[in-house]
């Protein structure tokens, strides 16, 4: 039987008139690898506090392992581990202080858990003599996983941690979230890179405080229910216009340099769009029917 | 405990590792308590004179060269003309215009009987109204001399015509000499150890909040009451220490009296830390920027400065004012240095303020302590 890792019932957060989180409902079970998917101010960072006892949901409740985030914080925080959006590491300490002092307030020590951010720590502990604030961001993202780490958490919470980081970095990143997987370590990250999506085994898609959908990336992408183009012509921008004047498209978005048209089932033809286009002026137009991406899921969702 | 210990560590590393903070720590209060003591005298060591001698008699020459003997007074320029003397005064070539009139020489040797009064006038810049004031007595001092010996040399006294007058002797206990500078240095002592103790762990809280790094460990297991006394515990024990090279430099460079148990001060100064230290801390606990630390912790240490009495006797307020002093730490630590280092006063005779400041630490660090939260 799996266990539920983290229970999210009804969570409401308000700051003033502002409503951050709208009647979040999501469970987490152990071991997962669970993504929270949303642009900026989503809610994420919000929802992420409050699981890691920084801020009181102004409704409902989230435990974590069966303890209340709210009651039993004390002992949360002790099997929590927390990376920030914001390097929230001291910048004048060097990587190995930060370490020690991370590790000491939990009681233990960088010899005892060595072995869970060794990978990790093996490729900065080179320069851990460096002060933290004068490393790479790279790096930086890689000495907050460690401190993050080294009191050997149950659940991992990591606010967008691959924000600002270069593309080779990002997937180093996510190969590392995916061996503390297997090393049985829960982890709820978040991203607003629909890209990463595909690296979770589920994910939650969070918009403007309400989460759209909760499913595995190939659940949500099956789930698209229309045909959905990959279309390219040489004027972009006259291209979009003229496909969201079309009766039967019901959507077209620019997605890198092709536009992604969503028509209904079986209600057109690649032939048939080709000939349209042709007929408003269009030339070289390339016409190819693809599988549905998260952020084509998400661009739906967001419209209903 | 070990917990604590590890914080204190780590706060330590932090304060030594930081450039501008060793400077701050060692040299600032060095400087300051060498040029401040002397920037902050009350003595008058230079008054400028303007001589309008109209007379020009004997008395006349011998009441100029009276001031002329006094160390404060440099009679720098003479003439006629009482409109040149102002001139002077407004160009601030001159403190003060001696006028004397004519015909003072014979007013003063009048024969008894006759209704006459020799006749003088000084005219001073009291732009500053301290200064005028000392100006004023130095002076009066000068000439009531100058008549002592008048009296004497005409032996006016045997003549039976002048009521001999009380004569005042003034002896000065605790400062007999009157320097300014003993009183001063403990008082800007006070200042000093207040402004690491307020000021540097105010800044040094909530920088942790505006670098975000209290976002990470807020989030372990440290309990408030560890991370506090961890956050507290440093600037206390570098204020304890500024104390102790302000009391070296005071006994050797300004031969301040140390005449006071050095312990009872030591005690005393390690509770009054505590009641500011609690300051700091509250007041960073509701600010989220060091910029507003530094503009609250300023707004209150002026006031408590200027109401503590550093500068002018606590006694010339207004009362309302002396009562507000009653949650003024400053105004009972200046008291207290003072007392014991002046005055020799013991346990006993500050056992008052020892009791008040303990109170005040009670109350600032459970405020402070409260109102601190572990969270976002």
């Amino acid at each position: 039987m799996i266990n539920t890792a983290v229970s999210i019932k009804n969570v409401k957060k308000t700051y003033g008139e502002v409503e951050a989180l709208h009647n979040i409902n999501v469970d987490v079970s152990e071991g997962e690898l669970f993504g929270f998917i949303g642009p900026d101010g989503a809610g994420k960072t919000s929802l992420f506090r409050i699981l890691v006892t920084l801020l009181l949901p102004t409704e409902g409740a989230a435990s974590i392992f069966d303890m209340d985030v709210v009651k039993d914080f004390k002992k949360l925080r002790r099997i929590l581990g927390y990376m920030p959006g914001r390097f929230s590491l001291y910048q004048d300490l060097t990587v190995e202080e930060n370490l020690n002092f991370f590790a000491t307030t939990f009681g233990t020590t960088i010899k005892e858990n060595y072995y869970l951010i060794e990978s990790i720590y093996k490729q900065i502990e080179p320069f851990k003599k460096r002060r933290a604030g004068a490393l790479s961001g790279g790096m930086k993202q890689k000495l907050a996983l460690s401190c993050a780490l080294i009191h050997k958490p149950r659940l991992l919470v990591l606010d967008e941690p691959t924000t600002g980081v270069d593309a080779v970095s990002r997937s180093e990143f996510w190969d590392m979230l995916g061996n503390l997987k297997k090393m049985g370590i829960t982890v709820v990250v978040s991203t607003p890179y629909m890209d990463e999506a595909g690296l979770c085994d589920r994910v939650a898609l969070i918009q403007k405080g309400r989460l759209l959908s909760v499913d595995t990336p190939q659940n949500i992408m099956n789930g698209y229910d229309e045909d959905l183009w990959a279309v390219r012509s040489k004027n972009i921008y006259k291209l979009i216009e003229d496909l969201r004047q079309l009766e039967e498209v019901s959507s077209a978005f620019p997605f890198g340099e092709y536009v992604h048209v969503s028509t209904p089932p079986d209600r057109i033809n690649q032939k048939m769009i080709e000939n349209l286009l042709e007929k408003k002026g269009h030339d070289t137009v390339e016409v190819k029917k693809i599988g549905a991406t998260i952020e084509d899921c998400f661009m739906k969702l967001m419209k209903n | 405990m070990r917990t604590i210990g590890f914080i204190l560590q780590k706060e330590f590393i932090q304060i030594f590792r930081n450039k501008t903070m060793l400077p701050i720590i060692f040299i600032v209060p060095v400087v300051q308590l060498l040029i401040l003591v002397h920037a902050a005298t009350f003595d008058m060591k230079h008054i400028d004179m303007y001589v309008v001698d109209k007379d020009l008699s004997s008395a006349s020459r011998q009441l100029v060269s009276k001031f002329e003997g006094s160390p404060f007074f440099f009679v720098n320029q003479q003439s006629f003309s009482v409109e040149n003397g102002e001139d002077h005064l407004i160009t601030n070539e001159a403190d003060v215009v001696l006028h004397i009139h004519e015909g003072f020489e014979k007013d003063l040797m009048v024969q008894p009987g006759t209704k006459s009064q020799a006749k003088m006038q000084l005219l001073i810049n009291a732009v500053n109204g301290t200064k005028a004031g000392l100006i004023n007595a130095y002076s009066t001092n000068v000439i009531a001399d100058f008549r002592k010996e008048i009296i004497k040399s005409e032996n006016l006294i045997a003549k039976g015509e002048i009521p001999s007058a009380i004569n005042v002797n003034f002896s000065h206990w605790y400062n007999p000499e009157l320097n300014y500078k003993i009183f001063m240095l403990p008082g800007i002592l006070v200042i000093l150890i207040t402004i690491i103790g307020m000021f540097l762990s105010a800044l040094n809280l909530v920088r942790e909040k505006e670098m975000g790094t209290s976002e990470q460990i807020n989030v372990t297991p440290i309990r408030k009451y560890q991370f506090i006394i961890g956050k507290l515990l440093p600037f206390w024990i570098i204020a304890l220490f500024e104390l102790a090279i302000g009391l070296v430099i005071g006994y050797f460079a300004f031969s301040v009296p140390i005449l006071g148990n050095i312990s009872t001060l030591v005690l005393f100064a390690a509770i009054y830390l505590f009641a500011v230290l609690g300051i700091g801390l509250f007041i960073s606990t509701v600010s989220s920027t060091q910029q507003q630390v530094m503009f609250v912790s300023f707004f209150f240490m002026l006031t408590f400065i200027l109401m503590s009495g550093i500068f002018t006797p606590v006694e010339s307020m207004p009362g309302w004012a002396q009562n507000l002093n009653i949650i003024n730490p400053f105004a009972y630590f200046i008291r207290v240095i003072r007392m014991i280092l002046l005055k020799g006063s013991d346990m006993i005779d500050i056992s008052r303020e020892i009791v008040s400041m303990s109170l005040y630490a009670l109350i600032s660090l459970s405020f402070a302590v409260w109102r601190y939260r572990k969270v976002a």
